[in-house]
């Protein structure tokens, strides 16, 4: 547009002379070009520290996990009695078991709960990179995926309909059989996320990427981030717990300052 | 009204020749009274409604509550119709809900997103109508109770008690109906486990079923009739229930717990005017105010993050409001694999045994009264509101059903034991299929004792007053303690009250015993045998000659 301008003014009137704006558009142009590389490859950057796998991290890792998980899932990860075979679960499930304190176990029951992690993200990459190199299987997500910018619309209809089940619309989770149960999912990384659909820990499925795919994936993290940014626009959620919670504060407050009202009304004066 | 103009002018006449006349104001009122009354002759009706006498006892305004509620609810309600579109036709969103936007809904559900989110207030009224259905729904299930507790239900109030069973009932139809109209995912839920429910009926379900929804559910028919229902046809019943539910309080008069003079004749209280009126409008606006502190501060039925109703996901947690829990619980209960193939048919007895037992509970509880009746043979009238300890078999018999009731109400939140408790959903189940047996007999027979044990300590310090813990020593050398005697007002609480005996069996005027006689001193002497009779004047007199 610019230029077209200048070129008309060139026709026009002064030929030869740029137009005083064209410095301002050009220097525009420079800085967003220098900006959005840099952008672009400090984010790249980001994205390889993550994935990218040195041969020191697969030895540190191999280590950490002789000291730390080899009791129960055996010293090559081929499972024993007390742990299964960790062939072929590959980096995202490492990351997602240790990310989140679920292992190292800290006692058997029907269910690993999450517990705040033991080791750094530094050494969870490591095991992480040990176990992905001994059996392909799925890898930690890339960062683009993660960001929460995808439909929340798509996000949230595909959550009703393969989440809600056991997590409960608004993500507070829900109880399966044997004490088994779907946590809630308030507050759990983005990363998690997408760890846990792509591997299914625990007793949920696996959404591969042929059920739904990475795009969806984002989506539907990105629809619960909005849960998390966005409170409930009613005002306190009483736990996201649906009519049980409603009907327990409608009794116990509501009913508890009615008749509160109802005593002091029909107290004498003294 | 006219009465009060003329007995206020003798008193200002006399007074002195510069006495002013009844003010514009006092002249109008008076006009305007006059007006009404020799046209409508309400000055009748007026004084005996603002004679109507109440008891001052906080257990005696629940059905307030339950009345203002009421009015909140149809206040709020009618505001929220002004905006909603009771159709099932699917439109997209385009409300201001982000991750909702440009989903395909019903109408309903995306116009109650528009009342949440873009009609200024929508959302405020919204909650302020669900908070005040729960609590309509709780006040009158616990004035139910004190009803129950008191004996309140008897001669000649039992008619009412069936009304009052009546607006019960009505109150959770109206709940459930209001529940299912935003077609959200909860109540698409809800209204498919009814939906089952009433498939489960032998013979007729499928037919009621086709004929509720206009063919397979959900179909498109189903939230406009569950509109006219929520708000037409039940709203009218239930209005013209309350209103002979009040005439019938007006005629039958309050209920009183005996005390210094009051007795079974009479009722001694504030009369509705002024004080009462005043002390009762300034009630409705606190219940009001109570109601919209909820809906301004806490969320309830957050429809925005169930979504729009859709046959294929349900919701972990997924519960009808609490009035309906204990029909939820029931279902949860009942064990796998309760039917049998015969002839090429399967019978299900999954769904149609709560069912009978559900109905059956709650068809016990509008007949109690005539039961009781029964049982006692006894056909005076009672104004007296018993203590619950005096009268221990109905107060056991209400703790049974309070916990049959709770069970049932804790059985429908079992998935939410479990998890917050940390315990596994199937030991929560069957802890409450034991307790579903052991727990009313178990409630029973506890609170039996416990009344009674509460009546010997009633007749204990009746008889010898209250150890006042001071030891004398006489001028024999005697060691006594002091016990303090009650005065006479107090005493009457402890000892005014029905003395029932079991009833005997007679031969009738043919000299027959028949079945019926024989099942009702069975019955009688069942409720009556274990007792504690209140000390008798004699008793009190003795001990107090005794003492001194």
């Amino acid at each position: 547009m610019r230029q077209l301008s200048s070129k008309n003014r060139t026709a026009s009137a002064r030929p030869g002379r740029r137009s005083p704006l064209a410095t301002v558009a050009l220097i525009i142009v420079g800085l967003m070009t220098t900006g959005g590389a840099y952008a672009m490859f400090s984010s790249t950057a980001a994205a390889e520290t993550t994935t990218a796998v040195t041969q020191s991290m697969v030895e540190d890792g191999q280590k950490l996990f002789a000291a730390n998980c080899a009791t129960c899932h055996g010293l090559d990860a081929e499972g024993t009695k007390a742990g299964p075979s960790l062939y072929g679960v590959g980096a995202a499930s490492v990351h997602f078991q240790v990310g989140t304190g679920r292992m190292p176990l800290a006692a058997n029951g029907p269910q690993a709960p999450d517990k705040p992690a033991q080791f750094t993200e530094e050494q969870t990459l490591a095991m992480a990179a040990y176990v992905a190199s001994l059996a392909p299987g799925p890898d930690i997500p890339s960062e683009e995926y993660l960001q929460g910018d995808g439909d929340a619309t798509l996000g949230a209809e595909l959550f009703r309909i393969n989440c809600a089940m056991c997590h409960n619309v608004a993500g507070a989770g829900g109880a399966l059989t044997e004490g088994k149960y779907a946590p809630s999912l308030s507050g759990v990384e983005s990363v998690h996320v997408y760890e846990a659909m792509v591997t299914g820990p625990q007793n949920m499925p696996v959404f591969n990427d042929l059920t739904i795919s990475p795009e969806e994936k984002a989506d539907i993290i990105t629809y619960l981030k909005y849960l998390e940014e966005n409170p409930s626009p009613g005002g306190f959620d009483l736990g996201n717990l649906g009519p049980v919670s409603e009907g327990l504060f409608a009794w116990i407050f509501g009913l508890g300052a009615m008749v509160a009202v109802t005593i002091w009304i029909a107290a004498k004066a003294s | 009204m006219t009465t009060a103009d003329t007995t206020d002018r003798p008193a200002a006449v006399p007074g002195a020749v510069a006495a002013p006349v009844a003010s514009r104001g006092q002249r109008f009122t008076g006009a305007a009274a006059n007006y009404i009354d020799e046209r409508t002759s309400i000055s009748g009706a007026v004084r005996e409604l603002g004679r109507k006498v109440f008891p001052d006892h906080w257990s005696f305004m629940l059905g307030e509550v339950a009345l203002y509620s009421f009015v909140v609810i149809l206040l709020t309600g009618t505001f929220l119709t002004f905006f909603y579109d009771p159709s099932m036709t699917e439109v997209e969103y385009d409300g201001s809900y982000v991750p909702l936007k440009g989903l395909e809904m019903s109408a309903a559900m995306a116009s109650s997103l528009d009342i949440s989110f873009d009609v200024r207030g929508g959302l405020l009224m919204r909650q302020v109508h669900h908070w005040a259905a729960l609590l309509f729904v709780a006040s009158i299930g616990l004035h139910m109770l004190r009803v129950f507790f008191t004996g309140a239900f008897r001669k000649p109030r039992e008619i009412n008690w069936v009304i009052g069973f009546v607006l019960f009932i009505l109150a959770m139809a109206e709940g459930f109906t209001g529940y299912s109209l935003p077609d959200d995912l909860l109540s698409g839920n809800g209204l498919r486990i009814i939906d089952g429910m009433v498939k489960g009926l032998p013979l007729i379900g499928t037919w009621i079923s086709w004929l509720l929804f206009d063919g397979e559910f959900p179909g498109t028919a189903v939230i406009p009739r569950l509109f006219t229902l929520h708000i037409l046809l039940l709203p009218a019943i239930l209005v013209a229930a309350l209103g002979v539910h009040m005439l019938l309080l007006i005629i039958n008069k309050h209920t009183q717990f005996a005390g210094p003079g009051r007795t079974n004749e009479n009722v001694v209280g504030i009369p509705i005017m002024p004080t009462f009126a005043a002390k009762g409008g300034g009630f409705f606006f606190i219940v009001f105010g109570i109601l919209t502190l909820m809906g301004a501060f806490f969320t309830i039925n957050p429809i925005w993050a169930y979504g729009p109703y859709d046959p294929s996901p349900v919701s972990a947690g997924t519960q009808p409001d609490w009035y309906i829990g204990f029909a939820d619980g029931a279902l949860r209960l009942v064990p796998p694999g309760l039917e049998f193939v015969l002839f090429d048919r399967t019978f299900s007895f999954n769904i149609i045994l709560p069912v009978i037992v559900l109905t059956g509970f709650i068809a016990l509880i509008a007949v109690y009264p005539f039961i009781e009746a029964w049982v006692t043979g006894d056909k005076r009238e009672h104004h007296i509101a018993e203590r619950p300890r005096n009268s221990p078999t109905r107060t056991s018999i209400g703790a049974a059903g309070i916990t049959f009731y709770m069970v049932l109400f804790v059985a429908a939140s079992s998935d939410l034991i479990a998890t917050h408790f940390g315990l596994s959903i199937e030991g929560v189940i069957h802890t409450m299929q034991a307790l579903f047996f052991i727990g009313p007999v178990a409630a029973f027979f506890l609170t039996k004792r416990i009344c009674l044990g509460l009546q010997k300590k009633d007749r204990e310090i009746a008889l010898h007053g209250i150890e006042s813990g001071r030891i004398v020593r006489l001028p024999g050398g005697e060691y006594i303690e002091v016990h303090e005697q009650l005065d006479d007002y107090e005493r009457w609480r402890l000892v005014s009250y029905l003395d029932y005996k079991p009833l005997m069996i007679r031969p009738d005027h043919r000299g027959r015993i028949t079945l019926a006689q024989r099942a009702r001193a069975a019955v009688s002497s069942w409720f009556f045998e274990d007792r504690i009779s209140p000390p008798t004047t004699t008793e009190v007199e003795r001990q107090h000659a005794g003492q001194h």
